[in-house]
């Protein structure tokens, strides 16, 4: 009796999905679901906040006060974009500091392109155009995904991001107009984050575990794959168009296709860098326990200043 | 004792003057003082808003999702609620 009242349940809310029906926090949903939303919203949340630190690391060092005043606006849009994130997932019942504790003790996941250093300003434009370019192909679609809330924060964060991109690529542009260190400063950023960001999309859709689940429920509406030739499709005339070389002997546009071949990613560094190997992860992880170590005070101090003003607004 | 979570707070933001203030998510904080200026600070960035409301969740009290059929539904059945239910003989204006 209980196992058929599933069923049918399970059978209505998949006809809710079928019709592009939302699903919102109160109404009934099968376990696997509410699951497979809390890690894939706490891993977005987790990649949100990480993301800060790499270009959190060029703020004091932007090379005017207009670049500064910027970076340090689109590091902000971050920080509200995982704190939507993190809502998104209360919603569903998950409790926020354990989802923070698992990214504290290693156990959670975030993106892997956080475990990549910034070592030169170039970085900065790279990351805003092709990280933040590839993070808006990844989120256009998820404005329908069936969950309410989760979609609702996609259209807040998608209409925050346009203005990464941007930025990003105007570093870009700027730099490719130079002297010949500044391009090759470029060109070197170019270099390193070209094939990481690919990885962003994740493994390949062969060897994508939740990709067909995730589809059928709309949480997601693209595979991996299918996103990843859009944003090289979208990406390459923008290199080109500014000057740059694409680090890809075997990239080539496709005719017969109408979308550009490009070359084998090296999974085995994808893997390494997922699995907590990447040159950054360690001091990633550990600067976030850290800031919250470290800023424990703050809590604290607001929870006594808070108790202290109920006990004086009640006598 | 004093490093408990921050109670969750809904906000609320009036877009500008003349509409109602409408659900624009939550955020946590330690009281009401500090939950209207983390709601500036994250929802209204891009002047979204002219006015906050800020309600412990605690104190939401919802419907519930599966009382949705008998709770709305009786009013499906009664069309003559609306103005397009009556018949207006042509040339009649104003009305
Ligand atoms: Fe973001
Ligand atoms: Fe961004």
């Amino acid at each position: 009796m209980k196992e058929q009242n599933i069923s049918i349940l399970e059978q209505r809310f998949q006809e809710k999905i079928d019709n592009d029906i939302k699903i919102e926090p109160r109404d009934w949903m099968p376990d696997n679901y509410r699951q497979t939303l809390i890690r894939q919203i706490s891993q977005h949340a987790h990649s949100e906040i990480v993301g800060m630190l790499p270009e959190g690391n060029w703020i004091t060092r932007a090379p005017n006060l207009r670049r500064k005043a910027v970076l340090l606006a689109k590091v902000q849009d971050e920080a509200g974009h995982g704190l939507y994130l993190y809502s998104a997932t209360e919603t569903l019942g998950a409790d926020r500091e354990e989802l923070i504790d698992d990214l504290h003790s290693g156990v959670a996941k975030y993106s892997s392109i956080f475990n990549y250093p910034t070592v030169t300003w170039a970085d900065m434009g790279v990351i805003g155009w092709l990280v933040d370019g590839a993070a808006i192909m990844n989120q256009v679609p998820l404005c329908r995904c069936s969950y309410g809330p989760y979609a609702r924060a996609m259209v807040r964060v998608c209409k925050e991001e346009s203005f990464h991109q941007r930025q990003g690529f105007e570093i870009m542009t700027n730099l490719m107009k130079g002297t010949s260190e500044q391009k090759a400063m470029a060109q070197d950023a170019f270099n390193r984050f070209w094939w990481p960001s690919l990885m962003m999309f994740g493994p390949s859709d062969a060897d994508s575990k939740h990709t067909e689940q995730s589809v059928k429920w709309k949480i997601k509406r693209h595979t991996n794959d299918e996103l990843r030739q859009m944003f090289v499709d979208a990406t390459i005339p923008q290199a080109e168009l500014i000057g740059l070389t694409i680090p890809d002997k075997d990239l080539k546009w496709n005719e017969e296709r109408g979308h550009y071949d490009f070359g084998e990613i090296n999974w085995d560094e994808f893997w390494q860098v997922v699995k907590g190997n990447g040159p950054c992860n360690k001091d990633r992880v550990d600067t976030r326990r850290r800031a919250k170590e470290e800023g424990m005070w703050v809590i604290e101090a607001a929870n006594a200043y808070a108790e202290k003003i109920k006990v004086r607004k009640a006598s | 004792m004093t490093n408990k979570e921050w109670p969750l707070w809904e906000v609320f933001i009036r877009s500008k003057q003349g509409l109602s203030h409408k659900h624009v998510g939550s955020l946590r904080a330690a009281d009401a003082e500090m939950a209207i200026e983390n709601a500036r600070d994250v929802y209204t960035r891009r002047s979204e808003g002219i006015s906050i409301w800020v309600t412990e969740s605690n104190n939401m009290f919802a419907s519930n999702p599966n009382e949705a059929d008998s709770l709305y539904e009786p009013s499906d059945s009664k069309i003559y609620r609306h103005p397009t239910f009556y018949e207006v003989p042509d040339g009649i204006e104003h009305m």
